[in-house]
C-alpha cells in the first residue's frame, strides 16, 4: 500500500501554508518530517491523512486520491494520531481504545469478540492493560498518548500518521513512546520537533520549510550543519556513532543579521 | 459497554425501560386534582383499545382518556425529544451547556410557529411545525456563524445562543404585539412559557412520530457520536463523515425540538439536564446514552406534568415552571463542576 503526496497546496485564511508539497511514504518506513513552528508540517499530516483536501494537488493512496475514496476505506488503511486530542467525557481508558474499531462498524453491526480480543491486544501492545479501566483524565499525559497509539492500532491500519506524537512528554516517555511506535510493523510517518530523535528513529527525514519540502532523505544526508543553520537557525555541531546514527550538538542562536547582539552562551546542549 | 451488556441484557434493558414508560403513564393519567384508581385507568385504556366494555363513570373515562393520557403522552414524547436533541448536541459540540433551548433554537421554532400561526406565513403552504422547523434552523444557523465568529470556545457558543434567544424572542414578541388580537396573544404568551394545557390526542399523533423517527436517527449515528469523543478531526479519522452526520444529527434536532415547540411552547432545561444525569447513570457511550436520556426526558416530562397539575390546588402552573425550577440549579451544578475540572 502507498501514500504519496503530488504536488500538494494548501492555504488558510488567504495565506500559502503549504506550496506544492510531492513526497512518497516507501512500504515499512519511518518517515520523519521536521521543520520549524509554522513550516507546515501539521498541515501535510491533516493533508496526507485526507481529512483537508488540498487546494491542487492531491494526495494519492495506491494511486487513488484520497478524496474519492470513502472515510471508512481510508481509516481502514491509515489511523492519524492528532496533536494533543483531549476529551472532558468521563470515558475510561479502554473505551478511548474501543472507538478504533469504529471504521468497521456499522450502525446495525454487533461489537463482537473479535473487537474485543483486537483492544486487548491494542492495550498490552502499549503497556496499558492495568489501566484500562482508569477514567481519561485521571491519566498521565504520556499515558493519553499511549492510548492515542492504541486506538490506532485498533484501527488496524497499514499506514501510521503521528503530528508531533512526543509533545509535552517527558525525556523517558518521549524515547518510549517512539520506540513503541518503531516496534510495530507498520509505515510511519511522524511530524518530529526534536531532531536527535528523528535521527535516532527515522528511516528517512523530511524537512518543511515556509511551506516547502526542501529535502528529503536519510538522516545523515538531510542532517547537516548548513541545512539546520539554515532551516532552524541555529548553529550545530553533528558527530556520527558507530552505528552510522547522527548526533547533534547545538551551539549558539545564530545572530539572524544582528551580528553585534549575538550571544556567545550556548542555547542548549543536547547530547541524547 | 461491549462486556456489560450482551444481546439477552439488551433485550431485558429494554423491556424494562418500556415497563418503567407505561408505569409513568399511568401515574399521569391516575394522578390529578381528582385522583382516579388505577384499576380505572387500565379499564379505560381497555375500554378504549379493545372495546373490552367495563362499565365506568363517563366523566372518569373522559378525563383518563381526553385529558390526562393524552396530555401524560404528549408529555413523555416531548421529554424525550428535548433529552435526545441535547445529547447530540452536547456530543457534537463537545459543550456540556449545549441544548436547543439554550443554543436559541427553541426561540427559533417559536418565532417560526407564530409567524405562521398569526402573520401567516407561507400563505398556507406551511402548517405551524413546519414554520417551526425552519425558524429552528435559521436560528441554528445563525448562532453558529455567531459562535464561529466569536471564536468557537465553549463560551463562544453559549454567548451566541443567548444572543440568538435574545433576538428570536424579542422577534416574536414584536409579532405578537403587533398582529395578534388580545385573545390571541393571551395565548401565546401563555404557550410560550411551555404550556400541556389543551393537548389532546391529535397532538399525540404528531409528538410520538417526530420522538420515534428523532430516537431511531440517534441510534443510527451512536457510534458515529462516540468517535466525536476526541473531536471532528479525531471522528473524521476514524473514518466518519463529519458534514453528513452533522447535518443529519442538527436536523433531527431541529426537527424534534420544532415539533414540542409547536406543540407545547418552548421548555427549558429538559435539554440539557436530563443527557448529563443519563452518563451518571449509564456512562458516555451514546448506544446505551441516547435511550436512556430518551427514557428519562419522558418520565421527567410526565412527573414535571403531575406536578404542574397539582402543585397548586384549582390552579395548573405552566410546564416550563417546573422544569425551570429543578433545571436551573442543575444548570449551576454543572457549571461549578466544569471550573472544578478546567
Amino acid at each position: 500500500m502507498t501514500l504519496s503526496a503530488d504536488h500538494v497546496s494548501w492555504s488558510a485564511g488567504g495565506a500559502d501554508i503549504l506550496k506544492g508539497v510531492s513526497l512518497t511514504v516507501e512500504t515499512g518506513e519511518f518517515l520523519g518530517i521536521i521543520g520549524p513552528n509554522g513550516s507546515g508540517k501539521t498541515s501535510l499530516m491533516s493533508l496526507l491523512a485526507g481529512i483537508r483536501k488540498p487546494k491542487s494537488g492531491a494526495v494519492l493512496m495506491d494511486g487513488t486520491p484520497i478524496g474519492e475514496l470513502g472515510r471508512r476505506a481510508v481509516a481502514q488503511r491509515l489511523a492519524f494520531v492528532e496533536q494533543q486530542a483531549e476529551t472532558g467525557e468521563r470515558i475510561t481508558a479502554r473505551q478511548a481504545v474501543e472507538l478504533g474499531r469504529t471504521p468497521y462498524l456499522g450502525p446495525l453491526s454487533p461489537w463482537t469478540s473479535q473487537d474485543d480480543s483486537i483492544v486487548d491486544a491494542a492495550l498490552e501492545n502499549v503497556d496499558m492493560t492495568h489501566l484500562a479501566e482508569r477514567f481519561w483524565h485521571t491519566l498521565s499525559g504520556g499515558e493519553r498518548q499511549r492510548l492515542h497509539i492504541a486506538r490506532a492500532l485498533a484501527q488496524q491500519p497499514k499506514i501510521l500518521l503521528l503530528d508531533e506524537p512526543t509533545n509535552h512528554l517527558d525525556i523517558g516517555h518521549q524515547i518510549s513512546l517512539l520506540d513503541l511506535v518503531q516496534r510495530q510493523d507498520l509505515t510511519v510517518v511522524a511530524a518530529l520537533h526534536d531532531l536527535n530523535h528523528a535521527a535516532m528513529f527515522c528511516d528517512r527525514i523530511a524537512v518543511m520549510q515556509g511551506g516547502c519540502l526542501v529535502a528529503l532523505g536519510q538522516p545523515r544526508e538531510v542532517l547537516t550543519e548548513a541545512r539546520i543553520r539554515d532551516v532552524f537557525g541555529v548553529n550545530v555541531d553533528i558527530e556520527q556513532d558507530s552505528g552510522g546514527i547522527c548526533h547533534i550538538r547545538f551551539l549558539t542562536r545564530r545572530s539572524q543579521g544582528r551580528t553585534n547582539l549575538a550571544r556567545p552562551a550556548p542555547l542548549s546542549v543536547m547530547g541524547a | 459497554m461491549s462486556r456489560t451488556l450482551t444481546s439477552i441484557g439488551r433485550t431485558g434493558a429494554a423491556f424494562a425501560a418500556l415497563a418503567i414508560l407505561l408505569i409513568a403513564l399511568w401515574l399521569g393519567a391516575a394522578i390529578g386534582e381528582t385522583a382516579i384508581p388505577f384499576s380505572t385507568v387500565a379499564q379505560t385504556v381497555a375500554n378504549r383499545l379493545w372495546n373490552a366494555g367495563y362499565p365506568l363513570e363517563p366523566i372518569d373515562e373522559g378525563i383518563i382518556w381526553s385529558y390526562r393520557l393524552s396530555r401524560a403522552v404528549v408529555a413523555a414524547s416531548c421529554g424525550a425529544a428535548l433529552a435526545l436533541s441535547g445529547a447530540v448536541l452536547q456530543s457534537l459540540l463537545r459543550n456540556p451547556l449545549a441544548d436547543p433551548y439554550i443554543l436559541g433554537i427553541s426561540a427559533g421554532a417559536s418565532t417560526g410557529a407564530v409567524s405562521v400561526a398569526i402573520l401567516g406565513f407561507g400563505a398556507g403552504m406551511l402548517t405551524m411545525p413546519l414554520g417551526a422547523f425552519l425558524g429552528a434552523l435559521i436560528a441554528f444557523v445563525l448562532v453558529s456563524v455567531l459562535a464561529v465568529k466569536a471564536g468557537r470556545g465553549t463560551a463562544a457558543i453559549i454567548l451566541a445562543g443567548v444572543a440568538g434567544s435574545q433576538l428570536f424572542n424579542a422577534l416574536t414578541s414584536f409579532i405578537v404585539t403587533k398582529a395578534a388580537t388580545a385573545e390571541q396573544a393571551r395565548g401565546i404568551m401563555f404557550w410560550l412559557l411551555g404550556n400541556l394545557s389543551g393537548v389532546r390526542w391529535p397532538d399525540a399523533w404528531l409528538a410520538v412520530p417526530a420522538a420515534l423517527v428523532g430516537l431511531a436517527v440517534c441510534l443510527w449515528h451512536a457510534r458515529a457520536l462516540d468517535a466525536f469523543t476526541f473531536g471532528q478531526e479525531s471522528a473524521a479519522s476514524l473514518g466518519i463523515s463529519v458534514r453528513r452526520t452533522y447535518l443529519a444529527l442538527v436536523g433531527v434536532s431541529a426537527m424534534m425540538t420544532a415539533v414540542m415547540v409547536s406543540i407545547v411552547g418552548s421548555i427549558g432545561f429538559v435539554g440539557l439536564v436530563i443527557p448529563h444525569a443519563a452518563r451518571m447513570l449509564v456512562g458516555v457511550r451514546h448506544g446505551v446514552l441516547l435511550p436512556a436520556a430518551a427514557l428519562i426526558g419522558a418520565v421527567f416530562m410526565i412527573i414535571a406534568d403531575i406536578l404542574s397539575r397539582t402543585l397548586i390546588p384549582g390552579q395548573v402552573l405552566p410546564i416550563g415552571v417546573i422544569t425551570a425550577l429543578v433545571g436551573a440549579p442543575a444548570f449551576a451544578l454543572i457549571l461549578g463542576q466544569r471550573r472544578a475540572r478546567a
